[in-house]
């Protein structure tokens, strides 16, 4: 399973969902030093990358919150919906675990 | 530049989302607080800071949106107004900084940025509205503090706090 974080240094949110999802990794069993994390830097970085902001996190390459695709790719921080309905600039920890046992049952 | 706590605040001329024009206050608090569309930490303190908007009617509240809306649309002046639209309305007005000269006066640095001016335009607090934007029962509470001690004639307890969230999207 691959698993990868994209992110952009001018969105404060990056340290967070790291450990987040490191976290959620060793408690599915999965190495967390496994996680990739690959930073855009720039337009053309985000606009080669498909990235919708920060932070963008894939499994198996696909977006665990797949994004609705009306903003252009930029160097932006990401909005996030919790499972509650409040806004996030990280993922629901829920959402980042669903996506990992589904990559799991899958494998 | 940057509006240090103790400076008396620039004043602006900006338009809402109405398309009235709106200035500082002679003789009364303010707060500014430089917002965005765009910014998840933004969104996710909006409420907060338009209740405290709601709950001190003495006070001029202002959201300004500096962000550049040609890199970020969801930024445009028509995002704005579409927004407060969608909310049925805000308590304070949301006005646009196309020229960033007023977030550059005050030295925004990110969305959400906010400023509490006493009724002479000095600043006496600048920083995040609370402690942590995933805990809605902060309630805006280091802003509340600030605006409770100003409205009593007192210099605030915490007068800075290191502001939280999306940096300041400047045209390059």
């Amino acid at each position: 399973m691959r698993v990868e974080l994209l992110w952009w240094e001018g969105c404060p949110s990056y340290p967070e969902a790291i450990a987040e999802v490191r976290d959620l990794m060793r408690e599915e069993g999965l190495d967390p030093d496994a996680l990739e994390l690959r930073e855009v830097e720039t337009d053309e970085d985000a606009a080669a990358e498909r990235f919708p902001g920060s932070p963008t996190i894939r499994v198996d390459g696909e977006d665990i919150v797949p994004p609705g695709g009306e903003e252009p790719h930029s160097l932006t921080c990401r909005v996030y919906r919790l499972r509650d309905g409040r806004y996030s600039p990280t993922p629901d920890p829920a959402d980042v675990r669903a996506a990992l046992r589904t990559a799991k049952e899958t494998t | 530049m940057t509006l240090a706590v103790g400076q008396k605040a620039t004043d602006f001329t900006l338009p809402d989302t109405e398309g009235r024009e709106h200035s500082l206050p002679e003789g009364r608090p303010a707060v500014v607080v430089f917002t965005c569309n765009h910014c998840p930490y933004a969104l996710a303190w909006h409420d907060r800071i338009a209740q405290a908007a709601r709950d001190y009617p003495d006070v001029r509240f202002f959201a300004i949106n500096p962000n550049d809306a040609e890199r970020y649309p969801a930024d445009s002046f028509d995002a704005m107004r579409e927004r407060v639209e969608r909310d049925g309305g805000w308590p304070l007005p949301y006005l646009h900084d196309e020229s960033q000269e007023v977030a550059r006066a005050y030295g925004a640095r990110t969305t959400p940025h906010v400023f509490v001016l006493d009724a002479e335009g000095t600043a006496r607090y600048a920083g995040a509205p609370d402690a942590d934007y995933r805990d809605e029962g902060q309630q805006a509470s280091w802003l509340r503090e600030a605006l409770d001690a100003v409205l009593a004639g007192e210099e605030p307890a915490r007068a800075e706090t290191e502001p939280v969230g999306c940096s300041v999207k400047w045209r390059s």
